[in-house]
């Protein structure tokens, strides 16, 4: 009996040799995947242990861990509040959004480039600690950009036009992030479930991830596209009161049955002044909807900005379209559809000769030690017009603000260009108010994007509603040091 | 031309015939001259109180910040409780494998470690939460712990021959049988998360299949030792295999069919896998009839075959194995086991050292998921450890196993010996995703009152086979079969060439 109670012997070592090599695989083939498993709250749990790097805006800590005394070490506040959450997201028990997702690993000290403090602190016997994230927001502007949006539901985005840094991102409605940073799971869930059942959406980034009409912001991308095929801001182009479609019985009027120019012709530059239906409809269908479209693409539509840690919606220039559908594209109506950001992006590029930088929002990484581990240096996305078209679009952009539809955006001392938007989307709503522009239109600073959901609440023009809150932030931008 | 005769190398090293003698205070027969092995396990049972003792110090180090002497009271007081089983086998079992009963001591002791580490968390969050804190099961299992070795001092004491166990063959089926049958009987019986295992007296509960599973190895191997003749060769051959009259097979098939039928109605999957492993085996290697194992392995896959649609709990644990991170199944049906294995790939290679992780974050961390915690504060360092230490278990159960005189107690050794390395098996890759999650404990480790009892009388025995293998031989009669002496004087024989 002895032969087969041998074999049985060695099934059982092979049994064993089996787990052997489960536990191999298990707790080191296996183990990246394992963490990163979307239910395994152990990652994060597991950092709360440690000092999470702080995330600055300007001098300001806009997201730091303190110690704590319950049963984690340390924990997420948000000084602000409210005012920045939509870019430094939230740090929950179980998960994390935003910045807080997307620099993770930098905060959490788990980065590669933190390794020198972390073999220090190995022999100090020091906790690992994470690294300090500098945004390229400026609490100045962003303070002004939320409160002149105030309650409204909407999003400003303000660039720095030379160098593509986010200088102020806001959205409204949002959230405090310090509640669902609770370490007690109940208080945390119960903040979370009330966020997510708002009809108002505010976890909703409405400056990245929101598509709207962009409404008669768009004639800037026709015109650009018009300059680009070799018109002159004061060729006088088509501009009836009515512009018949064709292949449709549809009519295109001009908002609220005005007359453009002289009820058949219009310059270009005062077309966009007054910002003419009918003159960029009928421009439109002359240029056709490939140069629109491809204008529109050299901007960033049809994709996303590469880098960005924000979650991003793509902003849509449909595609093919009829002359009735190209002709509504090209004041910003059918399927057109845009983010804040990729418009305040469109401006930029006009504002900086045409050369388009690409957008970022975190500008350094620090060491726990505060010493600079890397910068982010601005990088040229690409250049959507020449520099002879940025400049006309310039001076048309003036007179919309000097002449023209976007009066309110004055700025006493300084010359501002932009652009107003009328966008509606709906029979029975407010069409939504936009702004988009920059300043000074010579040595430009600041470029901005401003939307206005339904105006408020009061119907209204573009002009009316949303060039003071464009003018604030301008100010704001303009004012620091 | 004669030739002085070679000195035969000696099979042990000579040694001096009273070393036993230092232990004259323990008790330790006088008349038997051995090796010292009792000496060899005393010396790796100080290696596994210290280990357990370094576990308990590396563990307050990280729950308050330092030492006391109290921990050394607790790890002497651990080491003292295993040194009176040590004194029992000098007495009852002095030939015995000294690795045996330190390994045991060794997993018994990183056992209650993680156990009282797992109440240290519990007590924390119910402070936390502000619930009244749960009660030590760390103390309820060194109650067991110390009920463990009084039953394995009792075994070695008790059963001074095993082969008087084949003497009870009939008596103790029958009452394994009744013992699984016990936890169904309503009144006595409890059930404990879907299974109704459990037997219920004031705080304790007992699970009787730990028991019934010795019992029923008992008849088992007696019952073939007495019949396997017949299974082997009395048999009609049909398609090339053996098949052994119904007649002969009669009570063996009633003994397991009851078994696995009472299990299935209990919704006990593990305890099904291991009582029919251990029969398998058992019936192999008492015909050494490959037809045995391959017939079992297709009554397997056909009894699993039948049973995968008609069983809605295994259906469950499969898809569960299979798809552990598909859809809802990680806050679902595979919410422990996912769990579990993020709790291993927390520990990596080197642990997060003992009350520095969160083991606590698995269900049952402490009785199926033990190994789960291990893995997770212990690191795959610490997880091969305890798996070689269980290999280690099987390998000398099955030395004690070959090296037998007889039958039966071949068949024990080797029964008992692979059902603790199938239990290991079934356990451990359960919790680590190899195979579908069964309910079964770590022996020696996890918590729970029967499985460390059962699981030391099961050493106790092995012991007891052991013992009775590795004693000396009956000395050979004086005079030799042949005298070298002789056949050198006598001529040298001419051979012849035709």
């Amino acid at each position: 009996m002895n032969r087969p109670a041998r074999r049985v012997a060695v099934v059982c070592m092979v049994l064993f040799a089996a787990l052997l090599v489960n536990a191999n695989w298990l707790q080191v083939g296996q183990v990246h995947s394992l963490k990163t498993e979307p239910t395994n709250g152990r990652q994060i749990t597991e950092r709360l242990e440690r000092e999470r790097g702080s995330i600055l805006a300007g001098d300001v800590e806009i997201a730091r861990s303190v110690a704590s005394n319950d049963q984690y070490k340390y924990q997420r506040q948000y000084p602000a509040g409210s005012l920045y959450a939509d870019v430094t997201g939230y740090y929950t028990l179980f998960t994390a959004a935003g910045l807080e997702r997307s620099q993770d690993v930098f905060l959490s000290g788990d980065d590669d480039r933190l390794l020198a403090s972390r073999v220090t602190g190995l022999f100090t016997n020091q906790q690992r600690r994470g690294g300090t994230v500098l945004t390229s927001l400026v609490p100045a502007v962003q303070q002004a950009a939320a409160q002149a949006l105030g309650d409204r539901r909407g999003a400003v985005v303000a660039l720095d036009p030379k160098t593509g840094a986010v200088l102020a991102m806001v959205t409204s409605p949002t959230y405090d992030p310090s509640p669902l940073a609770s370490h007690t799971e109940k208080t945390a869930t119960d903040a979370y479930g009330v966020l997510s059942a708002d009809k108002a959406q505010p976890l909703l980034n409405r400056a990245t991830q929101q598509t709207y009409p962009p409404g008669s912001t768009f004639k800037l991308i026709t015109a650009a596209a018009a300059l680009a095929a070799g018109r002159h801001p004061d060729d006088r182009i088509a501009a009836p009161n009515e512009l018949k479609l064709p292949l449709s019985t549809v009519t295109l009027p001009n908002f609220d049955g005005e007359t453009c120019g002289d009820g058949q012709t219009d310059t270009l530059i005062h077309a966009l002044t007054i910002s003419c239906n009918t003159a960029f409809g009928q421009l439109g269908i002359d240029l056709g909807d490939d140069a629109l479209r491809s204008q529109a693409e050299a901007f960033g539509f049809n994709t996303t900005f590469p880098d960005l840690p924000v979650s991003q919606a793509r902003s849509v220039f449909p595609s093919d379209l009829d002359g009735a559908q190209t002709a509504q594209s090209a004041i910003g109506q059918y399927n057109v559809r845009v983010t804040p950001l990729q418009m305040a992006e469109v401006v930029a590029a006009i504002a900086n000769g045409g050369t388009e930088m690409k957008p970022y929002l975190v500008s350094e990484l620090r060491g726990p030690d505060k010493r600079t581990i890397s910068r982010t240096s601005p990088k040229e996305l690409g250049k959507p017009i020449s520099g002879d078209v940025a400049a006309e679009l310039t001076t048309m952009m003036e007179s919309v603000v000097t002449a023209g539809t976007g009066r309110k955006a004055q700025i006493d001392g300084v010359t501002v260009a932009g652009k107003t938007g009328t966008a509606e989307h709906g029979t029975d709503v407010a069409p939504h108010a936009w702004f988009v522009g920059f300043a000074p239109a010579d040595n430009p600073k600041v470029a901005v994007a401003v939307i206005v959901e339904d105006g408020g609440g009061e119907v209204g023009t573009g002009g009316a509603i949303a060039a003071p809150v464009a003018k604030q932030v301008m100010q704001a931008a303009l004012d620091r040091p | 031309m004669t030739r002085p005769p070679l000195p035969l190398p000696p099979l042990r090293r000579p040694r001096p015939a009273d070393l036993t003698a230092t232990f004259a205070g323990l008790p330790l027969p006088r008349d038997i001259n051995l090796p010292p092995y009792r000496r060899r396990e005393l010396t790796l049972l100080i290696y596994a109180g210290v280990l357990a003792t370094s576990a308990l110090a590396a563990l307050t180090l990280a729950d308050v910040g330092q030492l006391s002497l109290g921990v050394l009271t607790i790890g002497l007081g651990f080491f003292c409780l295993w040194a009176m089983a040590h004194i029992a086998v000098r007495r009852f079992a002095p030939a015995a494998d000294p690795v045996l009963l330190p390994v045991v001591v060794a997993l018994n002791g990183l056992g209650l470690v993680m156990i009282y580490r797992l109440d240290l968390a519990r007590s924390e969050a119910a402070k936390q939460a502000g619930r009244h804190i749960p009660p030590s099961a760390a103390q309820v299992q060194l109650v067991w712990t110390l009920l463990a070795m009084i039953v394995f001092v009792l075994v070695l004491a008790l059963v001074r021959d095993h082969r008087k166990l084949a003497r009870y063959a009939y008596t103790a089926g029958l009452a394994g049988i009744v013992g699984l049958m016990l936890p169904i009987v309503p009144g006595i019986g409890t059930s404990i998360n879907g299974a109704r295992l459990w037997l219920r007296v004031g705080p304790f509960s007992f699970q009787p299949s730990e028991v019934s599973k010795i019992l029923i190895l008992i008849f088992f191997a007696a019952y073939l030792v007495n019949k396997r003749d017949v299974l082997t060769y009395g048999s009609p051959t049909v398609l090339g295999l053996k098949i052994p009259h119904a007649r002969t097979l009669g009570p063996l098939l009633v003994a397991w069919l009851a078994s696995l039928g009472i299990l299935v109605v209990q919704n006990d999957l593990g305890s099904s896998l291991l009582f029919f492993g251990m029969f398998l085996v058992v019936l192999y290697v008492a015909t050494e009839r490959v037809s045995w194992i391959l017939s079992g392995l297709g009554l397997f896959v056909a009894g699993a075959v039948l049973a995968y649609p008609l069983f809605g709990h295994v259906q469950i644990r499969v898809d569960g194995w299979l798809h552990a991170f598909d859809g809802d199944n990680p806050s679902s049906t595979s919410y422990q086991l996912v769990q579990g294995l993020y709790g291993f790939a927390a520990g990596g290679i080197s642990g997060t050292g003992l009350g520095q992780g969160h083991p606590q974050k698995v269900p049952f961390a402490n009785t199926d998921f033990i190994m789960a915690s291990l893995g997770e504060e212990l690191g795959l360092t610490g997880v091969m450890a305890i798996l070689t230490m269980y290999a280690l278990l099987v390998l000398r159960g099955m030395r004690a196993a070959l090296g037998a005189k007889d039958a039966f107690g071949k068949l024990l050794a080797t029964g008992l010996s692979f059902t603790l390395g199938l239990q290991v098996f079934v356990q451990v890759g359960g919790v680590m995703r190899l195979i579908p999650l069964t309910g079964l404990t770590l022996p020696f480790v996890s918590y729970g009152g029967s499985s460390i009892v059962a699981n030391a009388a099961i050493i106790a025995l092995l012991l007891r086979v052991s013992d009775s293998a590795r004693r000396a031989p009956e000395p050979p009669s004086e005079a030799p079969l042949f005298d070298p002496g002789a056949v050198s004087e006598s001529p040298t024989q001419v051979v012849k060439t035709t």
